[in-house]
């Protein structure tokens, strides 16, 4: 079984672990950078952005995670975790993480009074999935290699880039273990292709 | 297929996002801003902390709409608003001016001592105390989306809310390990719906996030309330009447999210400056005791 993180600095962290186990990978809660070092993959859960992105500062996290990335191992980020993965934030100077081929935008679709669900069809994936969107932001605008998955309202809401899955919304919050089974997938590749090239 | 707005999941969602985070009361846009630089997962807009509520007297009420804008404008984290137990115009007004959270607070002087919100009727999620489970299913029957202990706010003292978790997860445990045959006569016991004690039966745990509230005065305060298995931590009065409320925030953040790291926090506590003086409960008359407002 491929080993998981989930960033545990702060936010919706027990659903992801749940999700994880559920797909058949092994969940482990990184409150440390140097955990990152027996991990195959990573999540980074819905929570506050500003928040997340201070701690991540704080703690010296950000260049174990950019290197986590430059090996090659995947990321999945949801909401939060999206906007720590984007190249570009609109509105914020410097990304954070910044290694995803996208621009996003944040709260784009209101405040929380205005945060909803609606089904939604994905690509690879299928039809119907929950899709819960809290104070979301959204895929402005997406690089040359970055296949789009999911749209709502014209906006894209997940995509993929390589090794790094990044969704609008809260696959966490339903019993819809669907993306992530694909990011466990995802994982399982990626453990391969390192294999193969030592 | 439209989309659904302030379903269940949509408004226990948002709380769920602040789990593991720490909510500050602020009184203008400048500790907001202090708030959110010092990690905050959201500010709760007031005109005045609990414990400037005590010392005032008097009937407390919503806070005046110009510091909730103003507190809105200055930071991207939620915003956080509290109305009077029961006043339903109070929390309509905090709806319609946009703000993420109503806290129905027993800091503030209940309008209604009788009937607490409908708190299903609105679109805004809202946060509501609790001291025992009963307390907790009964608002969350009412459609809150969050709870939090009651403690003793303004105090700086954590008994009442350590008094509080551990009722409530004691509770949720007893609950949780019922026969469905013993569940009717429990929730006669604690004056609890029926229906959420059957739900706590099969998740084996509360269906929405529980924070601790109420005498939070210290970062040790909050690892500690976090240890007893709180998702999170409002922090009132603690940290603006603290020295250095920047450091003062930092060093709450840091214990809420390593709870368990006993060293750090021995670091991050050092030279905090004098905490909040705080109130011995045995003190206070039973007329000021705020936790005894709502039932």
């Amino acid at each position: 079984m491929v080993k998981i993180g989930v960033l545990g600095l702060q936010g919706a962290v027990r659903e992801h672990v749940q999700a994880i186990e559920a797909a058949g990978a092994v969940a482990i809660i990184v409150k440390h950078a140097e955990q990152l070092k027996e991990l195959e993959g990573l999540v980074l859960p819905g929570g506050e952005s500003t928040t997340m992105q201070r701690l991540i500062d704080r703690y010296g996290m950000m260049e174990p995670l950019r290197q986590f990335a430059a090996d090659g191992k995947p990321i999945f980020g949801t909401c939060a975790g999206l906007i720590l993965l984007a190249k570009n934030v609109i509105g914020q100077q410097t990304p954070h993480i910044g290694v995803m081929d996208v621009i996003v935008e944040r709260n784009s679709f209101g405040r929380q009074v205005d945060s909803f669900e609606i089904p939604l069809s994905i690509k690879n994936m299928g039809e119907n999935f929950p899709a819960i969107f809290i104070r979301a932001p959204h895929i402005v605008t997406v690089g040359p290699n970055v296949e789009v998955l999911a749209n709502y309202d014209g906006r894209v809401v997940l995509a993929k880039d390589g090794q790094f899955l990044g969704c609008s919304f809260h696959p966490e919050l339903t019993e819809d273990q669907r993306i992530m089974a694909y990011f466990v997938q995802m994982v399982e590749q990626s453990v391969l292709t390192i294999l193969a090239k030592r | 297929m439209t989309n659904q707005t302030a379903t269940d999941r949509v408004k226990r969602g948002m709380a769920e996002m602040q789990k593991g985070g720490v909510i500050m009361d602020v009184i203008n846009a400048e500790q907001a801003k202090i708030a959110e630089e010092a990690g905050a997962v959201a500010v709760m807009a007031l005109e005045r902390v609990p414990s400037d509520i005590r010392a005032a007297g008097g009937v407390a009420r919503m806070a005046d709409p110009r510091i909730v804008e103003e507190v809105m404008s200055a930071v991207s984290i939620p915003v956080m608003a509290k109305a009077r137990i029961g006043h339903i115009v109070e929390a309509r007004v905090l709806e319609a001016m946009g703000v993420d959270y109503i806290d129905e607070s027993e800091v503030l002087t209940p309008a209604d001592e009788e009937y607490h919100l409908l708190k299903s009727d609105y679109k805004v999620p809202f946060v509501c105390g609790c001291r025992d489970l009963g307390e907790a299913t009964r608002r969350i029957g009412e459609g809150a989306s969050m709870l939090r202990t009651k403690g003793e706010p303004g105090t700086g003292n954590i008994v009442e809310a350590v008094r509080h978790i551990r009722q409530v997860n004691a509770q949720v445990r007893k609950v949780a390990n019922m026969t469905p045959d013993e569940l009717m006569t429990e929730a006669k016991i604690l004056g609890a719906p029926y229906e959420f004690l059957l739900e706590i039966n099969r998740l084996g745990r509360l269906p929405v996030v529980n924070f601790a509230a109420g005498g939070v005065a210290t970062p040790a305060d909050a690892a500690l309330m976090m240890e007893l298995g709180a998702d999170g931590v409002f922090v009132g009065s603690g940290i603006f009447k603290s020295e250095n409320p920047a450091k003062f925030a930092k060093a709450i953040v840091e214990a809420t999210t390593h709870y368990k790291d006993y060293k750090l926090i021995a670091e991050i506590s050092k030279e905090l400056g004098v905490p909040m003086k705080g109130i011995e409960i045995s003190r206070l008359n039973p007329q000021d005791r705020m936790q005894e407002r709502g039932w």
